[in-house]
């Protein structure tokens, strides 16, 4: 479950793939808190475009990782949501509290 | 899906993911740690747990529960993989796997083996510094629940036609194997959720967030027919632990109370999230919030009211199970690979035979009719029919790495018995055969493997004092061959003694002292009833199993072996299998008024022999001498008139030799069809197959041709020898 830095600078981006569940939480959420450093920097864009799959374990992180970010007053946004992603989102109703523009296809509201 | 195939199932997924474990466990051990390796077993681990525990298979579950717990502290780097771990893993894995096979036997309320369990949860929990060996059972299924008492209330009902779910899991559902959002996935098979909260407010700070803890709530509104029971069943797995509550449709407003007073989060904020959702009327809220002021004794937990003890039909256990499943599924590449019972594999490739048959005999009929547009419309319909057969027999093909991943467990075992020191390396393991075969090579690999690292590979000090490196080799290769799948067993041991071997043979009577016979020949003696050559029987060898079977089990898939041997140097041994036993590409001839087929594959060319020498059944082609045979005298066919006759050259491995023929009929779909006990002894026939005219047409077993031709050519160059010289 790599977490991969695609640039720093003016704003820090990174990039999960694979699969964003319980066999990675423990070694994923260190690699995310690591990520967001202790407190300031620039905003942080996290493309979820290649996660295939998400369960409880890393919608939790998602959360814990947005909560830290405001937390430290960083800037931190969910982008290029995968249909894996989205579905989950749409199941738990989470696209607003997470707070990311996402495109979702008959949005259930 | 009924109990017994979700209990097949079970099995079926266990041993595969204690295979994946296996292989992972002896990756550790070949190339260190790795933790994509080390996930790997913990996930075995962890999901045969998880479905084990669905059926409360409780000695599988406690046990594993043990596993995993070391498991876990080896992921998370605390305790080091060492070879001692590595190998109590194995063991563990073993024993897990026969309390799957008890579970398979329907037997699994009995321990299989309670002193080893007891040895390894000792030696598991050793590790994980616990000294007592009794470990709770991570679930108690089926547990009375407190009785319930039934709480009369007359307050009003709520208007909402929802159902109102409060689910508030156990942290350790994921732990478990279940997730969650499976739950809400398969309650929108039964319904519909109007509107959910996910509350994320149970997540405690990051440094304390255990991230494989379940923290989430959720509040669902719920539209749905289903009773009561349906609902409750579907968190059927999870009750015990967790807090789920269930309010129907017009739900008591005192309910709504309970409800609000037993969860955690704020009673304004529940309360919100009930407006919203429209479980509850604003009014309703008030009317709630102002009897909850009114109440100052909390309510009896309404989960406590609300659990029902009756038994959860059925077909809601499997759908539920189904469900936690499909994440696991998807790990294990369900949605590449879709399981087929194997009888209805079989079937169709039968269908298929009959249709090349069909097919043939309308070939033959347009044929002879000569009707153009007919004949036309029949070729269609064949390309298509030599497609559906090519489709079909590749239904049946597995990589051959399916039989060689036992193998590093066997060799490194084997090795550690005998105290040497052997690698193994395997080569060719995508290379694909027919899954029927792959069953049957199964032992007689494996006693190639326990010869040539018993009798083949030299001890440590032998292998020193010979200036080889200390470490022996172990090769499995496999390869595709001129229309045939060659697997190779290597070692780079001793090689075998020609000349023991030789004088065990004429000792024995199995061949005078007087023939001179080539290294192959000698070497294939071994191959012959009861012969050993080890100085001394071995705990390994002298099981009563010996080469004679190996060969056996191969001929009886068609195929043959073959062994390379340098003294000193090593020996391999080499089986040469076709590579599918249903339907072959043949090749049609004819002599007299018989017809046989050979298989295409084997066919090199076709040429016309009568302006070619021909003595001593050699004939000279381009230069190289070929030797050949006449089916005509091999079968004892009579004599023709007028004929003129072909040659067909063949190739079986490396060797060559010609059929002659009186007509060649060209290519031909041929379903072999077995011969019959009476036949199954004939050399030269290795089927017969059934032609379009109804006709019944002998397939010629290539490769024993080849070996005789080449035979009776070296008899007959010695005897040629003799006379001249």
């Amino acid at each position: 479950m790599p977490l991969t830095a695609l640039a720093e600078g003016e704003s820090a981006q990174f990039r999960l793939d694979g699969e964003l569940t319980i066999f990675h939480a423990a070694e994923l959420k260190d690699v995310l808190l690591a990520a967001l450093g202790e407190g300031g920097g620039p905003p942080l864009t996290i493309d979820l475009s290649g996660v295939d799959e998400l369960d409880t374990a890393g919608v939790q992180l998602l959360l814990l990782a947005k909560r830290e970010a405001a937390r430290h007053g960083r800037a931190l946004a969910y982008s290029g949501h995968s249909p894996a992603v989205i579905s989950v989102l749409e199941l738990l109703d989470l696209a607003g509290t997470l707070g990311d523009p996402v495109l979702i296809p008959n949005a259930s509201r | 899906m009924d109990m017994d195939n979700a209990r097949d199932a079970l099995v079926q997924e266990a041993r595969e993911l204690l295979a994946a474990m296996e292989m992972a466990l002896m990756q550790i051990e070949a190339e260190g740690a790795s933790s994509e390796a080390i996930n790997a077993i913990f996930r075995a681990a962890h999901t045969i747990k998880g479905s084990a525990g669905l059926f409360a298979f409780e000695r599988i579950v406690s046990f594993t529960h043990v596993a995993e717990s070391v498991l876990d502290k080896v992921r998370n780097g605390s305790l080091p993989l060492d070879t001692n771990l590595l190998s109590l893993l194995l063991e563990c894995g073993d024993y897990i796997g026969e309390l799957v096979e008890a579970i398979a036997a329907r037997r699994e309320e009995e321990e299989p083996d309670p002193v080893k369990r007891g040895r390894l949860e000792l030696s598991l929990n050793a590790l994980l510094g616990v000294t007592a060996a009794a470990h709770p059972a991570v679930h108690a299924m089926g547990a009375a629940a407190d009785t319930a008492q039934i709480e009369v209330d007359d307050g009003s009902a709520v208007s909402s036609d929802n159902w109102h779910l409060s689910l508030r899991f156990s942290p350790d559902v994921l732990r478990n194997g279940m997730d969650p959002l499976s739950f809400l996935r398969y309650l929108g098979t039964i319904g519909r959720i109007v509107h959910i909260v996910t509350l994320p407010d149970a997540l405690p700070d990051a440094r304390v967030m255990d991230p494989e803890a379940c923290y989430l709530g959720f509040e669902v509104d719920f539209a749905s027919d289903a009773d009561r029971q349906t609902i409750e069943g579907v968190f059927e797995f999870v009750r015990e632990d967790s807090e789920i509550r269930i309010l129907p449709p017009h739900g008591k407003i005192a309910e709504y109370i309970g409800l609000i007073q037993s969860l955690a989060e704020p009673a304004g904020r529940l309360g919100e999230i009930l407006v919203k959702g429209g479980a509850l009327t604003p009014s309703e809220l008030d009317n709630v919030l102002a009897q909850q002021a009114a109440e100052p004794v909390p309510a009896k937990p309404l989960g406590t009211l609300l659990v029902e003890q009756d038994k959860v039909p059925q077909a809601v256990v499997a759908a539920a199970l189904t469900k936690q499943k499909q994440g696991e599924e998807k790990r294990t590449q369900e949605q590449k690979f879709i399981k087929v019972e194997v009888s209805k594999l079989d079937a169709l490739i039968d269908l298929v035979g009959e249709l090349v048959i069909a097919g043939a005999a309308a070939n033959l009929v347009a044929h002879r009719e000569k009707h153009a547009r007919f004949e036309e419309a029949t070729q269609g319909i064949s390309s298509l029919v030599e497609q559906i057969r090519d489709a079909a027999l590749t239904l049946r093909m597995v990589p051959i790495g399916e039989v060689f991943q036992r193998f590093p467990r066997v060799v490194r075992d084997i090795s550690r018995e005998l105290g040497k020191e052997i690698q193994l390396l395997v080569t060719g393991a995508d290379t694909e055969l027919d899954k029927s075969m792959v069953e049957k090579l199964s032992d007689p690999l494996m006693h190639i493997v326990r010869n040539a690292m018993d009798h083949g590979i030299e001890s440590k000090e032998a292998r020193v004092m010979a200036g080889k490196a200390v470490e022996g080799t172990l090769r499995l290769n496999a390869y595709h061959e001129s229309g045939s799948i060659v697997i190779e067993v290597s070692d780079d041991g001793r090689g075998l003694d020609r000349d023991r071997i030789l004088a065990k043979a004429i000792e024995r009577g199995l061949v005078s002292a007087e023939q001179q016979l080539s290294d192959g020949e000698i070497y294939r003696l071994i191959f012959e009833p009861g012969f050993s050559t080890a100085e001394q029987v071995t705990n390994l060898s002298g099981r009563g199993v010996g080469m004679d079977v190996v060969k056996k089990n191969i001929e009886s898939l068609r195929g043959e072996v073959e062994i390379v041997s340098r003294q000193g140097q090593g020996t391999t041994v080499r089986i040469r299998l076709p590579l599918t036993l249903a339907i072959i590409d043949g090749f049609q001839v004819m002599v007299g008024d018989s017809q046989f087929v050979i298989p295409l594959e084997l066919v090199i060319e076709c040429i016309d022999i009568s302006s070619h020498d021909m003595r001593h059944n050699i004939v000279k082609l381009r230069g190289e001498p070929l030797p050949f045979v006449r089916l005509r005298e091999l079968f004892d066919l009579p004599e023709a008139e007028h004929v003129r006759e072909s040659l067909v050259v063949v190739q079986y491995g490396q060797q060559r030799a010609g059929l002659v023929v009186d007509k060649l009929l060209g290519e031909f779909q041929a379903v072999i069809k077995p011969l019959g006990l009476l036949f199954g002894e004939v050399k030269g026939i290795s089927g017969s197959t059934i032609l379009g005219d109804g006709r019944v047409a002998l397939i010629l077993d290539v490769p024993h041709l080849v070996q005789r031709t080449m035979r009776a050519n070296v008899a007959q160059l010695a005897h040629q020898h003799h006379i001249t010289g």
